[in-house]
């Protein structure tokens, strides 16, 4: 790639790197085109990690991740020809087991400073103490388990508002929007899918009728669906993933269960649709995730490089990819001064202002409800969050 | 308790219902293991490919539930047709494959086994990586319909109608309920007489006994084992299109659950014994719906791998015993 440099691009490159940091960075490059602001814009043997799931029954929240690092990371290569920055692929499968020895292998790479997942929490649990251990910065775009960022893991930040907020915003819907008087909670045993469904249920109070835990890879759902019709509830939450939230709402509907159907982000994918066929009408998703009406030129940038609309949080990765490449061509080339930069990183995003508080969650969050209508995941109402 | 009680037909129809694909599956594991002495552990991607060509052609022929019962049962059978064809193929295949020579060789047990777990994993990975097979032979624009979204569950369009037909208490019996079952019983009862009553079947059960004094005594040893195979696949095919019309989707990796399931059936019941494939599946649908009516659905496995293991304490060989060679002309 050595081949690609030229003389002009440091000037281009600090160009781009005073618009994109706004305000942190602006001192520094106001003599745009001098020394520093050279030598800030070139890297050499750098690249940014993504982790997350590529393969298995949860891949498309992972692949829809992997394409917003990508589109961050061949915008920035285009536009910087003297820091070309490799994307490298740590593919989980989702699984916790697996997250472990890809962790260590991502510390082992030192070419890597900074990883955009882990993309499940589960995943993020097991392997979150070993990016900590690393000092590799991570900017999770995804995992929404509240407890990740109590671990006291310098490394780990999180660019979405956390189940705290969406369980909250899940359950004043199914209270004050649809004012369900009885509702059944699911949960898929996960560390994402438990913990969510325990807030809404904690939350929701009195009002839940049952619970029920169910098992990821299950196909059978007989059994749960006697408890809910036994219950009669008037709605139904369910914390987990769309594989098994589609099967679930599908052999609902076949048993002639009528409750509306309430999932959160880990539902949030045209695979449940898929799934679940005329089944899925009307089910409720909510997301701390903004429509991707919201942010048109991105939605552009990606359909024409991906052939297909940004999905649930492309747009988040995006952002998140972009906070490690803009701190990369600041100069920041190693693990140390790159979590420093991240952790001290305040910006604007497509999505989001971005600050990092201590523990590494976002400041700004909002949630939406989405709704399933003609086969299509609409954006509904955005939710206040308590 | 009393959530059990009050539920209990909903949750014994279920059960059966899910027990009759385990029995179905079970039958494959149980007749090559009576035949071999081997544990087929491919057998569950047998089951998945037939669960793929049902899917395949309800999606060629643009299929919409709720159309007039005749074409229904026309697309069904036609859907069955293609699971079984496929399955059977694919069991052919794999003792072609990843059997024949090893046993040609008289290799130990054990090689055989690794051998069916190196081609379940081909096989399953290879029906989540369609949609790649495809890009490379350039024909995706002709056949995306049956290859998109290769990793995710795939939906069976179902042409039948889910309808109830009679109650019994709180529980509304429907069609697809009584189809499984039913269906289930029949292909069993229909596989005992095949063995029972015909010259194949004498072969199998000569070959499952003996199966060199078999060899003396004029039995191609080679062909029974095909046999075997292909019958097991079969039956597999028609457990996939079952399965398809009461869960609705199926995915590449979706007969691993089920084959550890259904192994478990077919040892629950008996390994070896075909009538005890269809009693273990029965045995273990029921005891995972109750059990997981009684403390959670988070047990089930539990509840049913501990009544496994409480049968096998008082009962080694399983509830009827392993027979496949004794059962009686």
């Amino acid at each position: 790639m050595r081949f690609l440099v030229k003389t002009g691009a440091p000037l281009l490159a600090a160009a781009l790197a005073l618009t994109a940091c706004g305000g942190t960075t602006g001192g520094e490059d106001e003599g745009s085109g001098g020394g520093a602001a050279a030598e800030a814009g070139t890297c050499e043997d750098v690249a940014i990690g993504f982790f997350g799931a590529l393969t298995g029954a949860a891949a498309n929240l992972g692949i829809n991740i992997r394409n917003g690092v990508q589109l961050a990371v061949d915008q920035h290569n285009e536009a910087n020809a003297d820091c070309q920055v490799t994307l490298e692929e740590y593919d989980s499968a989702g699984d916790p087991n697996q997250a472990t020895g890809l962790a260590t292998q991502a510390i082992g790479d030192d070419t890597v400073l900074g990883v955009v997942g882990p993309a499940f929490s589960g995943e993020s649990n097991s392997a979150g103490p070993i990016f900590a251990e690393g000092g590799l910065p991570t900017i999770t775009a995804s995992a929404t388990n509240p407890a990740l960022a109590e671990n006291d893991w310098d490394t780990f930040h999180r660019i979405l508002g956390n189940d705290a907020s969406q369980g909250p915003a899940a359950s004043s819907y199914i209270s004050e929007v649809l004012q369900s008087a009885s509702v059944f909670v699911v949960d898929d045993a996960s560390e994402y899918g438990a913990g969510l469904a325990e807030i809404v249920a904690q939350d929701l109070g009195d009002v839940v009728v049952g619970t029920d835990t169910i098992q990821t890879g299950q196909t059978d759902f007989s059994a749960t669906i006697t408890a809910i019709r036994d219950s009669g509830a008037e709605a139904v939450f369910f914390g987990g993933y769309y594989a098994e939230a589609g099967l679930l709402v599908q052999q609902m509907r076949g048993a002639g269960v009528q409750a509306t159907f309430v999932v959160a982000d880990g539902v949030k994918d045209p695979g449940f649709i898929e799934a679940a066929g005329d089944a899925a009408e009307g089910t409720i998703i909510t997301c701390p995730c903004l429509p991707p009406e919201e942010q048109q030129e991105f939605f552009t940038a990606f359909e024409d490089a991906f052939g297909t609309a940004p999905a649930t949080y492309s747009a988040e990765a995006y952002d998140a990819a972009n906070v490690f490449l803009e701190g990369i061509l600041e100069g920041n080339t190693d693990r140390e001064s790159l979590l420093t930069w991240v952790n001290e990183y305040e910006g604007d995003g497509i999505t989001k202002p971005i600050k990092f508080d201590e523990t590494g969650e976002v400041a700004d969050i909002s949630v939406w409800a989405y709704k399933v209508e003609g086969g299509e995941i609409v954006a509904d109402q955005e939710v206040e969050v308590g | 308790m009393s959530f059990l009680l009050n539920n209990i037909v909903e949750l014994t129809v279920t059960g059966l219902v899910l027990g009759a694909v385990y029995g179905l599956v079970a039958l494959g594991y149980t007749l090559v293991y009576g035949v071999l002495q081997l544990i087929n552990f491919a057998h569950s991607e047998v089951w998945m490919y037939g669960s793929f060509a049902a899917v395949w052609v309800t999606v060629a022929l643009g299929v919409a539930p709720g159309g007039p019962v005749l074409t229904a049962i026309g697309v069904l059978l036609l859907a069955l047709l293609a699971a079984m064809t496929v399955s059977g193929g694919i069991a052919l295949l794999l003792e072609r494959v990843a059997y024949r020579r090893l046993l040609r060789l008289e290799a130990p047990k054990l090689v055989a086994l690794i051998s069916a777990i190196g081609a379940s994993f081909f096989l399953a990975e290879l029906m989540g990586l369609r949609d790649r097979v495809v890009d490379f032979f350039g024909l995706r624009d002709a056949l995306d319909p049956f290859v998109r979204s290769a990793r995710d569950n795939t939906r069976f369009l179902n042409p039948l109608e889910t309808q109830g037909l009679f109650s019994i208490g709180r529980y509304t019996v429907s069609n697809v309920d009584v189809i499984i079952i039913v269906g289930a019983i029949l292909m069993m009862v229909g596989l005992d007489q095949f063995i029972r009553r015909t010259r194949t079947g004498r072969g199998i059960r000569a070959v499952a006994q003996d199966s060199e004094a078999a060899a003396l005594m004029g039995v191609n040893r080679d062909r029974v084992i095909r046999a075997t195979f292909l019958v097991g696949g079969v039956m597999a095919g028609a457990a996939a299109l079952l399965y398809l019309m009461r869960f609705g989707v199926t995915r590449w990796d979706a007969g691993f659950l089920l084959g550890v399931k259904a192994f478990t059936a077919a040892v629950l019941g008996g390994i070896g014994n075909v009538r005890g494939a269809l009693l273990g599946g029965f045995v273990l649908g029921l005891a995972e719906n109750y059990g997981s009516a009684l403390v959670g659905s988070q047990w089930r496995d539990v509840v049913a791998f501990l009544l496994l293991v409480v049968i096998l304490l008082f009962r080694p060989t399983g509830l009827l015993g392993e027979s496949l060679g004794r059962a009686r002309a």
